[in-house]
């Protein structure tokens, strides 16, 4: 680990009533990086947030902002950062420019730099607007907007985004991602847990892999699915049937059905013999094949790889997990 | 968009009167914008003034005036169950995620709970006002001279921020669906204690728990305060009742607090 770690785990541990949450996390984020936590339901990437932002204290381990222990000196580690939750932490009986005023206050920004920066988050988050009415009469979209501009309100050099696009229409998810990317050019630090493979692929730097509390892989999006065996060949087939019979007539070892698509894919570094050979089976047991794709892995793969299950199963009762962990 | 190329400066200054300031601002801008806090915070506790005099006050006639026994029991019960909207916008905050933001922010720890238990208490006087204010209409004569009010008064935010304490405990502490019902307690107890009728109209059962709870002493003080005269007994009694409330309420709100319990 090099000085310039922004932030930084070490053996970090956690358990609630017995379960082990964390079983020893480490991390390092670099100065200005973007940097996304992947994982199942309960790998506890909530966990990991709560205890680097101060809601938490571990059970064993470090964790460190910009060099500050946030158990030894909450109150430093607390200057340095802040927080985006899962739910939109705004007063519906404020307005949003009163929002945003109260906690520049609660920042301690001189008045004059506070007025200054409240309205030009209202305009970067477009929320010009609905700047003077009540947060209770905003869309889901706004008062997330909202709740991020609260967040930026004092420049901190660490941003923790805890799903910060969760249930966000894709205007608004790709207007957050703009923002997100401004903030790293001008320096600011990020790290952001999603259920969104795309967004970890669309923004981060890094990427780690969670899973039983601990990492089980990090890298870049292309170093993640360049582990994998790179480009993959599916076929599909004309209907049920016909997969079925293709089932019995196997394609190897490394062949993955999906009785959904009807197709079986095969990983290959070199997709033209791939393709021959594929066909040449399907020839053979006269199975009928209906279209033939090339697929780059996704994140989607690598997940699945990694953990042994699709991210997409564990991301409708996220919120519940969280509140369970929280419960703890 | 543009955006800030240098983080603005935020060292973790202390500043805790100006983050309290901030929360009892945002408390109070709750208070006034929220119509059920309108209604529950000031129009009910002159409904229940109305109530009392105009509908019970021609049966419970006793000695003299109904209106003049009844007064200090219901500044105490409206401080009561005015008190218990803090555990609801408590566990509103809590639900919310707010407390959260403000527990990771380089603020003065519990400024949030510190806002809301002096909203609590300017709500509470100003609803107390109303009810003296709809009692004198309704035939109340003040027999109390200048120190004895400004005593009712000291003595009456003491009540409420022991009260509203224990109601911030009950917040953070239970979700927002049972901490509506946190005001049973500030309504039933009341109604037991010597405050709406005198105990020995009460079933003998009833006797010992109606002089032994604490809304006993509690009312009896405030009604001395008000009919100029010393609580006596009454009035160390009540001393040590809201002292104890108070402690527990303010202690058990900051452990909640500090340690991470969510509903």
């Amino acid at each position: 680990m090099t000085a310039t770690s922004m932030i930084e785990t070490r053996g970090l541990r956690k358990a609630f009533r017995g379960t082990i949450v964390l079983d020893g996390l480490d991390l390092a984020v670099q100065r200005g990086q973007i940097f996304a936590l992947l994982g199942p339901n309960g790998a506890g990437k909530t966990t990991a947030v709560n205890i680097l932002t101060t809601l938490l204290k571990p059970d064993a381990g470090t964790a460190l902002l910009d060099g500050i222990d946030v158990v030894r000196n909450p109150a430093a580690a607390r200057a340095a950062l802040s927080l985006t939750g899962q739910f939109a932490a705004v007063d519906p009986f404020q307005t949003g420019v009163e929002n945003l005023a109260m906690m520049a206050h609660l920042a301690h920004l001189p008045r004059r730099t506070a007025w200054a920066r409240v309205s030009q988050l209202i305009e970067q988050f477009d929320l010009v607007d609905a700047a003077g009415k009540m947060a209770s009469t905003y869309s889901g979209g706004m008062r997330r907007r909202l709740d991020l501009a609260i967040s930026l309100i004092s420049a901190p050099p660490i941003v923790v985004l805890d799903e910060p696009t969760t249930g966000l229409d894709p205007r608004s998810r790709n207007q957050m991602w703009d923002v997100v990317r401004q903030l790293t050019a001008a320096g600011t630090t990020i790290l952001l847990t999603t259920q969104y493979l795309d967004e970890a692929d669309q923004l981060a730097d890094t990427v780690a892999v969670l899973n039983h509390g601990a990492v089980v892989a990090s890298g870049t999006p292309a170093e993640l699915k360049a582990d994998l065996d790179g480009d993959r060949v599916e076929l599909v087939f004309e209907n049920d049937d016909v997969y079925a019979a293709a089932q019995r007539a196997g394609f190897g070892p490394d062949a993955t059905f999906d009785p959904e698509h009807a197709s079986v894919s095969v990983p290959s570094s070199e997709p033209v013999r791939t393709t021959r050979e594929l066909l040449a089976i399907a020839d053979r047991h006269s199975l009928a094949v209906s279209s033939i794709a090339l697929t780059k892995p996704t994140l989607d793969d690598v997940f699945l790889h990694l953990t042994g299950s699709p991210v997409a199963d564990s991301t409708i009762d996220s919120t519940i997990t969280t509140r369970e962990e929280t419960a703890a | 968009m543009t955006t800030t190329t240098v983080p603005l400066t935020t060292r973790p200054t202390n500043r805790p009167f100006s983050d309290v300031g901030a929360m009892i601002v945002r408390e109070l801008r709750r208070s006034i914008r929220s119509v059920d806090m309108l209604i529950t915070g000031l129009a009910l506790p002159a409904v229940i003034m109305c109530v009392f005099v105009i509908i019970f006050g021609g049966a419970a006639e006793r000695d003299g005036h109904y209106v003049q026994y009844v007064v200090p029991a219901i500044l105490i019960l409206c401080s009561g169950f005015g008190s218990a909207l803090t555990a609801v916008t408590v566990a509103k905050d809590m639900r919310e995620g707010i407390i959260d933001r403000f527990r990771t922010m380089p603020i003065f720890g519990g400024s949030v709970l510190v806002g809301h238990v002096v909203a609590s208490v300017l709500r509470n006087l100003v609803a107390s006002a109303v009810v003296i204010g709809v009692a004198v209409l309704l035939g109340y004569r003040p027999e109390a001279d200048l120190g004895h009010w400004i005593l009712a008064a000291l003595y009456l935010v003491l009540a409420i921020t022991a009260f509203t304490w224990v109601c911030c405990a009950a917040g953070l502490l239970l979700s927002e669906e049972a901490a509506q019902s946190v005001n049973f307690v500030f309504l039933f107890l009341p109604y037991v204690s010597s405050g709406f009728v005198p105990i020995d109209t009460m079933p003998t059962w009833l006797q010992g728990f109606a002089r032994t709870e604490p809304f006993t002493p509690i009312t009896e003080t405030m009604r001395a305060f008000l009919s100029n005269t010393n609580p006596g007994t009454n009035g160390w009694l009540a001393l040590a009742w809201l002292g104890g409330v108070l402690v527990v309420g303010y202690v058990s709100s900051l452990v909640l607090f500090r340690s991470r319990i969510n509903h």
